[in-house]
């Protein structure tokens, strides 16, 4: 191979392994994972609908998952990703709109959204789970 | 001296050739999210159980059946431009970037269309 033809390895900008973890850091990556597990859960969600245009024996059986332990528990966590991705979601809004990057909004914006979607998840998880017990 | 053409420096284009409007089309699709995902959770929780004739009652009735198809819709537009994003960011092959992109797009629109046509099932009555 001619000197011209060599790929060349040009370094590369450190990536996330040589920061610190911050919480903005960690919220953005906690956006991005949300996200990810919420596009699995809009797939749920047009199942759920499938399964409710079919039959009551095939509906049934998918409720059954829903109502066992770890239904609850899957459920709840796309609960938690719901309201999170959503609470930063509109962190977000703020941010493209031009407000809010400063220290003390940005940190105060960011526990605001993990402490807003951990509330709304054991509030809502409970209530539906309340509700739909008797 | 630039090397970019006046017609391209008026577009206001760079070299993915869109602009903007994958970003914004995944903001104006979060903000449509927020009622659309606040009147779901709500409904979970008013209805009074999530068995089959609740549910499909529920999806029967012309607004909550009109915003379900809305919720799917939307939120699988969001989760393609979203995932698509992902792609772009950590798959860094050509091939396996436009098959990674290409799998999930026919995945979403299969979803969403199946999605929505079962609640159209529901609605008018299969």
């Amino acid at each position: 191979m001619s000197v011209a033809n060599r790929p060349v390895h040009r370094p590369l900008s450190p990536h996330l392994q040589v920061y610190k973890p911050q919480l903005t850091s960690v919220l953005s990556i906690l956006h991005r994972a949300t996200g990810i597990a919420l596009s699995v859960g809009a797939l749920y969600l047009a199942t759920w609908v499938i399964y409710a245009a079919s039959n009551p024996t095939a509906y049934a059986l998918f409720q059954g998952f829903n109502t066992s332990i770890l239904g609850r528990i899957v459920l709840g966590g796309w609960l938690f990703c719901a309201f999170y991705h959503l609470c930063n979601g509109i962190r977000h809004l703020f941010w493209d709109a031009g407000y809010g990057f400063e220290r003390t909004p940005r940190r105060a914006s960011g526990w605001f959204a993990v402490l807003g979607s951990i509330a709304l998840t054991l509030c809502v998880w409970g209530l539906i789970w309340a509700g739909h017990r008797a | 001296m630039s090397l970019r053409s006046p017609l391209g420096r008026v577009l206001g284009l760079g070299s993915a050739k869109d602009g903007t409007a994958h970003w914004w089309a995944q903001r104006v699709s979060a903000i449509a999210l927020i009622p659309l995902t606040l009147w779901f959770m709500f409904s979970l929780w008013a209805l009074p159980a999530l068995d089959y004739a609740t549910v499909r009652a529920w999806l029967s009735f012309p607004l909550s059946g009109f915003l379900a198809v809305l919720l799917v819709a939307v939120s699988a537009y969001h989760s393609s431009l979203g995932t698509a994003e992902v792609i772009e960011d950590y798959v860094h092959s050509a091939g396996m970037k436009s098959l990674c992109l290409l799998s999930l797009q026919f995945v979403h629109v299969l979803v969403g269309g199946a999605g929505i046509f079962a609640i159209m099932r529901v609605a008018f009555g299969s």
